[in-house]
């Protein structure tokens, strides 16, 4: 998996109301693990949905595998997946077996073929029991396991994960920690849960739309623990 | 959440569709069999249909009340105006329709029912509808309920914890904004899945 | 989302979806039920109002088509509880159908008329358009079917329907505030701006 990002900017808006949330970004990432981090606005959410072109640049390219986000999103978003804070935004179908099921269907898979695979899904995730049961009824970290199995079902090249333990009490927050350690694929993980990206390989840490630190996760953590503690200017 | 009682009679084995192709003919055909027998045919069928069904007499008033109230003061209007027979006939067909349609509702699991109208929106196709699509947003449309109801709970528990009394503005506004955000995160989450590939 | 973001049919699906279930809340308000409590004055038409001046005539229109359609499939959504095909066979489908085409004109009015450029709401004219649309395209179309569903003239049947057009214009006056609240609150709405030469917007 190579992810390039190459002398990106982005700006929502325009006219007065414009706002440019990340600034001529440059990055290279091999790594099996990644981490981002930074303060709410310092542009990492922006730099997430680039990845798999929610987001496409307002300047520069974004390639994952070669792949340009701007001329061929639709292969991207095959390789890559995308798992958001709140579940309950992600879950799009009413019951816990079909919303599974739904980014398999949409890839015309046959019958037999989605309900293996969707069964092995839900047992991997302890949802099993729940398969029929509306989404709404299950708990927070219930359906964040939910919204992350309906993901991984697809068996996406690489996952992207947008501070998906936030919402979630400490418990929950471990119970996700774990499955995604245990993940197969390579990982881009936003989060503010600083614990979590202990064994990574490789943290960036952004403020006001720029990379201000790369490295290992110790030295990055205690750069942004500084960061965050100086007084604002 | 939906009226249906799950059960094993004929009537719930009748295929979604087939029930509701009957009830479409039920609608057509009343408008030639308004006459006493007629309405008297029409209302034995739907009893009878109710009946081995066995739908729950309790679930069912609260279904017909307000038609119920509707029908006697109709029935007591016409009765005056045009005479019992005529009475009988206007009211009598009306709420037999309205007893088919809850029979079926009831005797019919929803995700069947949207099975029906993807199949039935096929030929749509041609003109530029998309069943699949159709489907998607019946499906949207089930998910969103819960979610929207569950906001609503936070926006009027946000209120009385400030003290703010039970104006719709104060209720309605923050509950809309917050659901447009939702949708603007479903909208981003559904790009993710690859709706608009 | 923005110029560049590519999700535009996806949130489309989204927000009819969102607004059929904010229709839903709606129905939980109780409602007012004089005349046998057949048609009651419910919150449910200010949902028409709001879905075509919020999202516009097409978006509008089809969540409360999508809202018809779940009733229509057995989900207790119209106020007071009510749901399933039955409620298509009685004395309220035109009210019914009036919820979509009411939502397409108050959404086509809304955005010629209410909606300046920057997005900001007239309250004045977004009474008037929903009154027009929500309130008097209502009636004309649930009076006839009241009138055919129960076998009633129409004079009888405008006569039943005039003890609604008191609250209905509250409501129309009440959805104004509320739509003209949210335009300033959620930035976006309104009528979408020419598209712009992509090498201008790219730039």
């Amino acid at each position: 998996m190579l992810i390039e990002v190459d002398g990106v900017s982005h700006t929502y808006g325009d006219g007065p109301l414009a706002r440019t949330v990340l600034r001529d970004v440059s990055v290279r990432m091999t790594e099996h693990r990644i981490g981002v981090i930074g303060a709410n606005g310092s542009g990492k959410s922006t730099f997430a949905r680039l990845l798999n072109g929610l987001v496409l640049p307002t300047a520069g390219t974004v390639r994952v595998d070669g792949h340009d986000t701007r001329t061929d999103g639709r292969a991207v978003r095959r390789r890559v997946g995308f798992c958001f804070t709140d579940p309950d935004a992600q879950i799009v179908m009413p019951t816990v077996r079909e919303d599974v099921a739904f980014g398999l269907r949409r890839r015309g898979l046959a019958k037999h073929e989605v309900a293996a695979r969707v069964g092995a899904a839900l047992a991997a995730y302890d949802l099993a029991g729940h398969a029929d049961h509306p989404a709404h009824l299950l708990s927070g970290g219930q359906k964040q396991l939910l919204a992350l199995a309906s993901v991984l079902v697809t068996e996406p090249a690489l996952l992207v994960m947008d501070e998906p333990t936030t919402l979630l009490d400490l418990r929950n927050a471990r119970r996700v920690a774990r499955v995604v350690a245990d993940l197969p694929m390579p990982v881009v993980l936003l989060t503010h849960h600083l614990d979590l990206l202990a064994d990574f390989d490789r943290v960036l840490v952004f403020e006001a739309g720029r990379i201000v630190h790369d490295g290992p996760p110790a030295e990055a953590v205690a750069t942004y623990r500084d960061l965050m503690t100086r007084d604002q200017p | 959440m939906g009226l249906f009682h799950p059960g094993t009679s004929l009537v719930h084995r009748v295929p979604a569709g087939v029930k509701l192709a009957a009830l479409c003919a039920a609608g057509i055909g009343s408008v030639f069999a308004a006459t006493p027998v007629g309405v008297s045919a029409y209302l034995a069928a739907a009893v009878l249909v109710l009946v081995v069904a066995r739908v729950p007499g309790r679930a069912l008033v609260r279904q017909l009340r307000p038609v119920l109230v509707f029908v006697v003061v109709l029935a007591v209007f016409h009765a005056l105006v045009s005479g019992p027979g005529r009475a009988y006939v206007v009211v009598g067909m009306l709420l037999a329709l309205v007893l088919l349609a809850t029979a079926l509702t009831m005797t019919t699991p929803t995700s069947a029912l949207v099975d029906v109208v993807v199949r039935v929106a096929g030929p749509l196709r041609r003109v530029g509808v998309d069943p699949e699509r159709l489907g998607l947003l019946l499906a949207l449309g089930l998910r969103a309920i819960p979610v929207v109801l569950g906001l609503a709970g936070e926006v009027r528990d946000a209120q009385r914890a400030r003290g703010l009394g039970a104006s719709p503005r104060a209720f309605a506004v923050p509950l809309i904004v917050r659901s447009l955000r939702h949708a603007d995160r479903v909208g981003e989450a559904l790009a993710a899945r690859g709706i608009d590939d | 989302m923005t110029p560049t973001s590519p999700a535009r049919p996806a949130r489309d699906l989204a927000l009819v979806a969102t607004m059929a279930g904010l229709m839903a809340a709606l129905g939980l308000v109780p409602a007012i039920a004089p005349f046998g409590g057949a048609v009651p004055i419910t919150a449910q038409s200010m949902g028409a109002m709001l879905a075509g001046a919020l999202l516009g005539p097409r978006l509008g229109s089809a969540s409360m088509a999508l809202f018809l359609g779940l009733v229509a499939l057995g989900l207790p959504l119209l106020s007071g509880g009510r749901g399933g095909l039955g409620a298509f066979a009685g004395p309220s489908i035109g009210y019914l159908v009036g919820f979509v085409a009411g939502a397409f004109v108050v959404g086509w009015l809304t955005h010629r008329l209410a909606v300046r450029p920057g997005g900001r709401y007239v309250l004045a004219t977004g009474i008037v358009v929903n009154v027009v649309g929500g309130v008097a395209l209502l009636y004309l179309l649930g009076v006839p079917a009241t009138a055919w569903r129960a076998d009633l003239s129409l004079g009888t049947a405008t006569v039943a329907a005039l003890a609604f057009v008191p609250g209905d214009l509250i409501k129309a006056v009440v959805a104004a505030v509320i739509a003209r609240g949210v335009y300033a609150a959620y930035p976006g709405l309104g009528p979408a701006p020419r598209p712009r030469p992509r090498a201008a917007a790219d730039a």
